[in-house]
């Protein structure tokens, strides 16, 4: 005889979306570099920020208040209006 | 499935096995024969009672729909709607419930019922499956013929490494009777998919951990307090320190559900201290979608991930319990969950005052994580009988351990600062002529718990702390 067990999981439709084609070129776009809130996130960002200025990108710093937690859905709607893309900073 | 209505007037539930039915049997005989509007149910010989046209109720609906426990019950029944019952054989009772001052003069007084055959425990979780079973939600997954459904379960990736009991729909809806909470009722919002958890995908989750059904508003109050902003499981899942959610349980439900507070405390052998801790991290892989090597990120974890809970032992304890020292009122069932890695040990076997003891104990805790590491993450110490003893004779309280301890824990910044000791990792050399509490107010969480011999105690390490990272959190249990 079959055995029925009920399903423990969440039973989720993930619902999936393309990713946006790449840019070919960074002219005239705004990059947002976010830092996580790692010690040092800082400094590779402000290398990144450097080289973007010098090429002359638009660039939008923005930091989650701790990297322990999800961006705030603010902060994520902040960087998706101002920003065409966005370099995260994970690494101590 | 619908309930079954009752008829109008009388309605008499019996079963033929029951000796105080059978004494009964002539007075349903009397009632029919006086043109009462009678309908009685058997529940196991149809032709039973004699002289009477019986209902057989054969799949005992009308018995589970109408919580018969006992047979014979007398039930009158007026527009549809229940307005008196009573149960067993008692004669003046039936005399004034029917109007039949002479009803069953020739019988004894007063016979007890017996047990209704819905309620007997060989039928009673089959009964639930099939007149409850579509209270719930959860999809159902069938399980072959050929399939071994312990391997069924591995196979569909819901089990933490170790074999679960299937949740089939009798065992869920026996662990439910566990708690008076709805099924469909959301306990949480579980990181991190961020899925709105019910009373019934807990319990589904609790069957799979090994859970017995008492235990299951421990798990309910550990999925709430776990699944919060403060307490940050996605965090506490997503880093990689060794850290998973470590469950202290106060309160008399630790011995209402048979909890072990005593020898190996904090190891196995224990069915509750091992399966509510289980449960939930089974909600957290299984509902919320954490996994190792998904959004578990843990360099080397650690065996309590796998579940880890643990009761205080109130009952020895020198000091007021945990949940009371964290606000909640005396006598509160209530779970506290903390962000922690294994425990350790400290030896002391010299101490004989509490002050020698306490520079030990605060040894110890600076160990955590790393003794030049102050502030960042807070520690559960676990004191059990012989190191608990000097302070009970000494009379120290809860809070004049902690104080003792954080005055042994305030280190100079010449020992934390980087390259101090000749270790790289430290504080900035800011810190040098300053002085670092090593924990944070409130940082280290007391517990007393233990066997009765053995001078150690234990600590258990905690994760970044405050807002940073994870609060611990205390939480009451509710029926």
């Amino acid at each position: 005889m079959s055995r029925i067990v009920l399903d423990p999981t969440g039973e989720r439709t993930v619902e999936t979306r393309e990713r946006l084609a790449r840019p070919s070129s960074l002219e005239g776009k705004t990059v947002g570099l976010l830092d996580i809130s790692k010690p040092r996130g800082n400094i590779f960002l402000d290398r990144l920020e450097h080289r973007l200025t010098e090429l002359g990108v638009r660039v939008e710093r923005y930091a989650k208040p701790t990297f322990t937690k999800p961006a705030p859905i603010d902060l994520r709607h902040e960087i998706a209006t101002k920003c065409d893309l966005v370099i995260e900073a994970l690494a101590d | 499935m619908v309930r079954p209505s009752l008829p109008d007037g009388l309605v008499v539930v019996v079963k033929e096995e029951c000796e105080t039915c059978r004494t009964v049997a002539p007075v349903l005989a009397e009632l029919a024969k006086a043109g009462e509007r009678l309908t009685v149910y058997t529940q196991d010989d149809p032709s039973f009672p004699p002289g009477v046209d019986a209902l057989h109720d054969g799949d005992l609906a009308v018995s589970w729909h109408h919580d018969i426990e006992t047979v014979p019950t007398l039930i009158r029944v007026v527009d549809g709607v229940e307005t008196e019952r009573t149960v067993g054989w008692d004669r003046d009772v039936w005399q004034t419930f029917t109007g039949y001052d002479d009803l069953g003069v020739e019988l004894p007084a007063f016979r007890p019922g017996c047990g209704s055959m819905s309620v007997d425990p060989f039928l009673v979780d089959e009964l639930r499956a099939r007149f409850s079973g579509s209270l719930l939600k959860s999809r159902r997954v069938e399980i072959a013929d050929a399939e071994d459904e312990l391997e069924a379960l591995f196979d569909r990736g819901w089990t933490d490494g170790l074999p679960v009991v299937p949740p089939t729909e009798e065992r869920v809806l026996r662990m439910l009777e566990g708690t008076t909470r709805a099924p469909d009722e959301i306990v949480a919002t579980v990181p991190p998919d961020l899925v709105d958890v019910t009373v019934e995908k807990v319990a589904v989750n609790a069957v799979m951990a090994g859970c017995r059904p008492e235990y299951l508003p421990v798990v309910l109050a550990a999925v709430e307090a776990t699944c919060n902003n403060e307490f940050n499981i996605h965090g506490v899942l997503a880093t990689t320190m060794p850290v998973g959610p470590v469950l202290i349980v106060n309160g008399p439900i630790r011995r209402a559900i048979g909890m072990n507070s005593g020898v190996n405390v904090l190891g196995q052998g224990n069915r509750a201290n091992s399966t509510i801790g289980r449960a939930l991290q089974l909600v957290i892989r299984n509902v919320g979608g954490g996994r190792p090597g998904g959004v578990d990120r843990a360099a080397h974890g650690n065996p309590g991930k796998v579940g880890f809970c643990f009761p205080e032992d109130e009952e020895g304890s020198p000091w007021t319990p945990l949940a009371e020292w964290r606000g909640m009122a005396p006598g509160t069932n209530a779970v506290t969950v903390f962000p922690g890695e294994g425990p350790r040990c400290i030896v002391d076997q010299k101490a004989r005052t509490p002050e020698d003891l306490c520079a030990s104990l605060a040894v110890g805790l600076r160990g955590i994580h790393h003794p030049k590491l102050p502030l960042g993450f807070d520690a559960i110490l676990i004191v059990g009988p012989d190191h608990g003893r000097l302070f009970a004779e000494a009379g120290w309280s809860r809070d004049r351990v902690l104080e003792e301890l954080n005055a042994r824990l305030l280190i100079p910044g010449a020992e934390l600062v980087q390259g101090a000791g000749g270790i790289v990792e430290g504080l900035p050399e800011s810190f040098r002529d300053q002085t670092v509490p090593m924990f944070r107010p409130g940082g280290i969480l007391l517990a007393y718990a233990g066997g009765g011999a053995g001078l150690f105690s234990a600590i258990i390490g905690g994760w970044a702390n405050g807002d940073t990272g994870s609060k611990p959190i205390t939480r009451e249990i509710t029926p």
